[in-house]
């Protein structure tokens, strides 16, 4: 008997796989959110898809693509409130956190059947089917080559956003890009693992991988691995302590950060 | 002409009126809240101009984006980014490189050799918030050099950084004149202004109060007088 002997379930199988992707995409936007200090984005975005849900629950539409519908609207919103500073990015993402997550439940109030909202909105990485998996993975694919292809333009717009526009780059749209990509990624993962797992896995490895490195590339490589290891270790645990599977993989998140944190007060204290 | 930052009420810059002569080094003086940042930020097209004409390279402002370099305080910058110093030089070559572009090799060697005109080679590899405050000065200048260009603004560059990096500042833009490049500087360092500028402006309240170097250094003496009165008369009050 060996460890892994767990992942012979399907179920199990797909939870590691989901864990996977999500993972590498939450790290990878997260490191972003986590260096240019909006990690109180991931939060709102996680709610304000309410209103696109159940839209898309009363329409019988595809309820994965209300959601998204209602995350890039947020992160549109956002954008344009906060263009040239006029208001600061936290308000304009708590105005918008509240106005689309009011609208939700002021829509939902005249839904009978709440369960199955519910559970979009809270999702669970045991219950993974097939076609999430599959469309997650076509939105990670195209969030992924997006961040790689506007690599030097996202990183420059993070730490001197001035030089950038004097050399002609508008770092207003790419913030509005930055946003677009944060709300596809978060979004989808919430379908996937819910808000509380996405929240952690956007900030937490980023955040301990920041610690670490100091190079963004691999900041974000540092970040990748232990998003995917944290969601790997975090499975087993539930499946041998029989605890929730969500929660064990926030903690072992948190244990990596913690261990992170210890290591650096040591080493400025010697 | 005029300048506002958005949503205030009051213009941070009015009437002002200024004309810089290709390669020469032109110094902007004036109290703190004058107008100088407001004046180098609607130059290099960062505030718009409200009512006025401005040109800049003999075209309008933003049309020649690449032969602009702008070196801001310090403090608008994020040091704490986890990039390393060659990289930060590097984005220099950025409006040259464009779009889903590759550095080249040629990209690096000028970034290796303007890191070495400003005497910051070995510590190319940083990161930059590992820097002294003269260093990270450095650093910007490098960037400028590695971006070859043609009018240059820089916000302070000579405050509270050591010797070393006054010097080397110094050499630079004096070189960088010779190169027929143009240099605006804004600054409080008036024997600097006598001794290394062809030309000055006195900016007080967003308005221009004296022009030439030899008006603005008395304007400056002026002006450092009422302060220094204004201080012991607090003091002793």
């Amino acid at each position: 008997m060996s460890v892994l002997e767990p992942f012979q379930y399907a179920f199990m199988r797909s939870a590691a796989l989901a864990g996977l992707v999500v993972g590498v995409t939450c790290a990878l936007v997260g490191t972003y959110v986590v260096l240019r200090r909006m990690a109180f984005i991931s939060d709102a975005l996680a709610h304000t898809v309410l209103p696109g849900l159940v839209i898309a629950y009363l329409n019988r539409w595809s309820m994965t693509l209300g959601a998204l519908v209602a995350g890039v609207i947020t992160a549109l919103g956002i954008g344009w409130l906060s263009r040239r500073r006029e208001l600061r990015e936290d308000t304009a993402i708590g105005i918008m956190f509240t106005a689309m997550f009011a609208l939700g439940i002021l829509l939902m109030s005249g839904v009978r059947t709440y369960r199955d909202l519910a559970h979009m909105l809270f999702g669970n990485i045991l219950g993974v089917t097939q076609a999430q998996l599959l469309l997650f993975s076509a939105v990670a694919v195209g969030v992924i080559v997006a961040l790689m292809a506007l690599h030097k333009e996202l990183e420059l717009t993070s730490f001197d956003p001035l030089h950038a526009q004097v050399i002609g780059i508008n770092a207003d749209r790419l913030r509005y890009v930055l946003l677009v990509l944060v709300a596809l990624a978060v979004v989808g993962a919430v379908q996937l693992v819910g808000v509380v797992l996405t929240s952690a896995l956007l900030i937490v490895p980023p955040a301990t991988a920041a610690l670490l490195a100091k190079r963004l590339p691999l900041v974000m490589l540092l970040a990748v691995l232990i998003a995917v290891s944290s969601t790997w270790v975090g499975l087993l645990l539930s499946y041998y302590y029989d605890v929730a599977s969500g929660a064990a993989i926030v903690l072992v998140c948190i244990v990596c950060f913690g261990v992170a944190w210890g290591w650096r007060q040591i080493r400025r204290a010697v | 002409m005029h300048a506002r930052y958005a949503g205030a009420a009051h213009l941070a810059l009015s009437g002002v009126s200024l004309r810089v002569r290709w390669g020469t080094c032109f110094a902007l003086v004036g109290p703190n809240g004058a107008g100088k940042s407001t004046l180098l930020k609607v130059i290099a097209g960062l505030l718009p101009v409200q009512a006025g004409d401005l040109r800049v390279l003999g075209h309008e402002v933003g049309a020649c984006r690449a032969a602009i370099a702008y070196l801001p305080q310090r403090s608008e910058i994020d040091w704490s980014f986890p990039i390393s110093v060659r990289r930060l030089v590097l984005s220099g070559r950025y409006p040259h490189l464009g779009w889903l572009r590759l550095p080249s090799r040629e990209d690096w060697r000028v970034v290796d050799a303007a890191l070495d005109q400003v005497g910051l080679r070995d510590l190319a590899e940083r990161q930059i918030g590992e820097l002294s405050g003269g260093q990270q000065q450095r650093v910007l200048l490098a960037r400028a050099l590695a971006q070859d260009a043609t009018l240059l603004l820089l916000d302070e560059p000579l405050n509270a950084v050591d010797v070393t990096t006054q010097r080397i500042i110094s050499e630079v833009l004096h070189a960088l004149v010779q190169r027929g490049k143009t240099v605006i500087v804004a600054t409080h360092d008036l024997d600097r202004v006598q001794r290394e500028f062809d030309d000055a402006l006195f900016l007080s309240e967003g308005r221009v109060v004296a022009v030439g170097v030899h008006s603005v250094r008395e304007r400056t003496l002026q002006w450092m007088h009422a302060a220094n009165a204004f201080d012991v008369s607090h003091e002793r009050a």
